[in-house]
């Protein structure tokens, strides 16, 4: 019973985990059709912000939750300025140009920084669930992700910008000639998208420990879920989570955690080919 | 003697709506017919069934009484089909010569493909083009070279999806004498809204208002039918 | 087949004659091996050429042929004691690969971006399970899979049937150039044929293809297996001058083949081969400059080429030429 309801909070913050590393991809691909292939170097840069924030002394909540996002969502504006916005529309050139800056931000960064790995202890501690003792921080990413999902739920029905961007998701030329300044709605959700990966850095940084090639490990994941979910991004993004996370940690605790990864890519891409509109090309279709 | 193309009760629901709702034709060997009906009368999407292009819902669409229900459009074209769809589709990277030789070599060794291309190019008149980039042509020839493409490996039927969209009068005019000239050989369906232009190629003609049959009679007799103006003028009609 | 085309070839078997001949004698060992992995990695360009620039297929994964064909030659070669059906199974097993996952990709009517996910993936899926395979209970018959070391033992290869004449570095660089220049005249006189242009048909537009009664799929399916199989080849010449090892299968790798394309020219064959030699030359001398980090410099390069030469460098390089032979001033 202890095992089961173990095995349970892992699969839950491995479904969180999955979702904090691919919503800012999501939510940039599902606005903006851009596929930001250097999202796994903007997760890597939210996570240097919060070490070195956390090294000048800044509070380590206040540096995982406000600086990390806050120093990639600025340079996502300026991403979107000098490369994104002269490839709109041009999804592969858009893909290439992003794996470009992937490369540069990894070789950048390194030269920075050097190949080692940072870090900082995950706060909370640890607590006892059932005679099994894990990381009460891991625990913590599940509201985390609860409310990063939220959030972005609540500026995209709640809030004007949140209806303008959807109009100009929706029909760019309309919305334009509707008055919408398009360019200023794909410029800051660009910017919000980076300011999640960013933040999402931030999050993993504790557990995963930060090293300049760490996006690798991220990106392709991130991307398959995204494209596994299918055109509602969160909706999508969510239920890909969902299945892919609980496939992933089962697997893991079944095999090991390399395998586990393994069998958790098969799937997906064994879902992109049942699927090929993604899980919300067939199911909830009408959400968000 | 069964027909060369028959649909039998097509249905193509979209979601909740049958943009296609029941249709039933049959055409004959050497016919020119017209599919009109006004917009959103369902006339691309029964287009899109019979090509392959779209599964239908429900019902069967024969050729030459064989079921090819469902079949990928390039199994339909290996039929015997040739296709022209609406915008023109076409090899923009490659010469006029090359997409006609595409179009050919799939029957036919490199000579007599060159030979055929030259004649088909030769019969829309627009062998001079036969080296330009088909990229970097205007609409109107576009549209005679993706018909060159679909002719030049004479198939048994033509099946042409609003032939004259975005053409001039003059290139319209010009597309007229080409399908009739067509006509002789092939068996054609043209779907059209233009009823000028159906009246001037057509013999019989079938009208689809809202998914569904209205008429189908001889070409002048539909135009003068006053259900057929009621629809075209946007009306409500029993049909 | 073209005046043009046969001048083209003519004209690569003459230069691989050259190279081959001339420069085991003058350069240097470590040189020489050094140009038998430039040779690889252009033919590694080359087979993404195919598939990307003419089958207009966008694979983000080449490196999984390239790692397939790899640690097929070494776990072959190792278990055989030699090489000589080693390499035909070494390029049976990519190409397959290829195969199969093109059938599963091409038949389930997946394109775009989903093609690039789901390469994206599988080289992943591949890095990941190459490098768990640590230990001693991970092995094929004779050959340990060595993990994140790889198999520091790849043998070299030999003259078929005579397992003990090993060849010299000097003759694998005979070899891998011979294989280059046949790879590139293979491509040229595939391109040429009727297939070929069926392929560059369909990426031109497959709706108008299938409409004319070509199966779409047939065509993909075929052209990605042949560019699998030339990826595999590159992976066997790698591990007789490197070995193998999971980076084969890296993202890194997989990068860098699409920057040698892109930067080459997409759509060309030769532009790819040139690209990968002046851009491996370029990291490898930037490799030695201290601070330096390669990635960054070909990161830039890469975004470069796509913000402002989006048809590349042979096919830019041919415009410009062309317009000064003509006087015009660009």
């Amino acid at each position: 019973m202890s095992l089961a309801l173990a095995v349970g909070l892992q699969a839950l913050t491995g479904v969180a985990m999955l979702l904090i590393i691919s919503l800012g991809l999501a939510v940039i691909f599902g606005m903006m059709r851009v596929i930001n292939l250097a999202h796994g170097e903007f997760l890597m840069l939210g996570g240097y912000s919060a070490i070195l924030a956390v090294r000048h002394g800044v509070n380590i909540w206040v540096a995982m939750l406000v600086v990390a996002p806050l120093i990639v969502g600025l340079l996502g504006a300026l991403v979107e300025r000098l490369v994104i916005r002269r490839l709109y529309g041009r999804m592969v050139d858009t893909m290439l140009a992003t794996w470009g800056l992937s490369l540069a931000l990894i070789g950048v960064v390194s030269m920075i920084f050097g190949n080692t790995v940072g870090g900082f202890s995950a706060p909370l501690g640890s607590v006892d669930v059932g005679g099994f003792y894990t990381s009460a921080y891991s625990l913590f990413l599940v509201p985390a992700a609860s409310v990063m999902v939220g959030a972005v739920w609540l500026v995209l029905r709640r809030t004007k910008f949140g209806l303008l961007a959807r109009g100009t998701m929706q029909n760019p030329e309309m919305a334009s000639a509707l008055g919408v300044a398009t360019e200023r709605v794909y410029a800051v959700t660009f910017a919000a998208g980076a300011a999640l990966s960013g933040l999402a850095g931030g999050l993993i940084a504790p557990l995963s420990g930060v090293v300049p090639t760490m996006g690798t490990a991220y990106i392709a994941k991130a991307f398959i879920t995204v494209i596994t979910g299918g055109a509602a991004m969160l909706a999508g993004t969510l239920s890909a989570s969902v299945l892919l996370g609980a496939v992933g940690v089962l697997a893991t605790f079944l095999t090991t955690p390399v395998l586990g990864e393994v069998v958790l890519l098969a799937v997906a891409i064994i879902l992109v080919r049942l699927l090929p509109h993604g899980i919300t090309g067939r199911f909830f279709r009408r959400a968000l | 003697m069964s027909a060369l193309l028959e649909a039998r009760d097509v249905v193509m629901r979209f979601g909740g709506v049958a943009a296609v709702d029941g249709v039933r034709i049959a055409v004959e060997q050497g016919e020119l017919r017209g599919l009109i009906g006004p917009n959103g009368a369902g006339k691309s999407t029964l287009f899109k069934c019979l090509t392959g292009q779209l599964r239908p819902t429900a019902g069967r669409i024969l050729l030459r009484g064989k079921d090819i229900t469902g079949l990928p459009s390039f199994a339909v074209a290996r039929l015997g089909v040739g296709i022209k769809t609406q915008v023109p589709s076409l090899f923009d990277g490659l010469s006029v010569q090359e997409g006609l030789m595409i179009a050919l070599r799939r029957q036919h060794g490199e000579r007599a493909a060159r030979g055929l291309a030259g004649a088909a190019l030769e019969r829309l008149g627009i062998a001079d083009l036969a080296d330009r980039t088909v990229g970097l042509l205007a609409h109107g020839q576009r549209q005679l070279v993706e018909l060159a493409m679909v002719v030049a490996p004479e198939p048994d039927l033509i099946l042409l999806d609003e032939p004259t969209a975005g053409m001039s009068l003059e290139e319209t005019r010009r597309a007229a004498e080409v399908i009739r000239d067509l006509n002789r050989r092939h068996t054609i369906v043209v779907v059209e809204h233009d009823m000028q232009f159906i009246r001037s190629i057509a013999r019989t003609v079938t009208v689809l208002h809202q998914g569904r049959v209205l008429v189908e009679d001889e070409v002048s007799r539909v135009l003068s039918d006053p259900r057929v103006r009621d629809v075209y003028l946007g009306r409500q009609v029993a049909a | 087949m073209s005046r043009r085309n046969a001048i083209e070839i003519v004209t690569a078997a003459l230069l691989a004659a050259v190279v081959a001949l001339v420069l085991p004698r003058v350069a240097e060992l470590f040189v020489l091996i050094n140009a038998t992995v430039f040779v690889s990695m252009a033919i590694l360009a080359l087979s993404l050429a195919l598939i990307w620039g003419f089958g207009g297929i966008l694979c983000f994964g080449q490196t999984a042929f390239f790692g397939l064909g790899g640690y097929a030659y070494a776990v072959t070669a190792l278990n055989l004691g030699e090489s000589t059906y080693a390499v035909p199974i070494a390029l049976a097993v990519p190409a397959l690969a290829a195969l199969a996952l093109g059938y599963f990709m091409f038949y389930g009517r997946i394109s775009d971006v989903y093609i690039g996910a789901i390469t994206l993936t599988v080289s992943l899926i591949l890095f990941n399970f190459a490098n768990s395979t640590a230990g001693d209970q991970w092995h094929i018959g004779e050959a340990p899979l060595g993990g994140f070391n790889g198999i520091p033992s790849t043998p070299q290869l030999n003259i078929p049937g005579d397992p003990d004449a090993t060849l010299s570095p000097q003759a694998i660089f005979v070899v891998a150039v011979i294989c280059l220049a046949s790879c590139y005249i293979l491509s040229k006189l595939v391109l040429a044929s009727r297939f070929g242009r069926i392929v560059v048909a369909i990426r031109e537009n497959e709706a108008r293809a299938e409409l004319l009664g070509y199966d779409a799929r047939r065509y993909k399916l075929g052209i990605f297996t042949v560019g699998g199989l030339i990826g595999g080849l590159a992976g066997i010449l790698f591990a007789n001058c490197v070995f193998v090892s999971p980076t084969m299968f890296s993202l890194f790798y997989s990068g860098q083949v699409i920057i040698w394309v892109m930067v080459g020219g997409v759509g060309t064959l030769f532009g790819p081969i040139v690209g990968a030699m002046l851009l491996q030359g370029l990291t490898t001398w930037a490799g030695t400059l201290p601070g330096i980090n390669p990635n960054a410099i070909l990161g830039v390069i890469l975004m470069l080429a796509v913000l402002l030469m989006p048809t590349g460098l042979l096919p830019g390089a041919t415009a410009v030429l062309g317009r000064l032979r003509r006087g015009i001033a660009p």
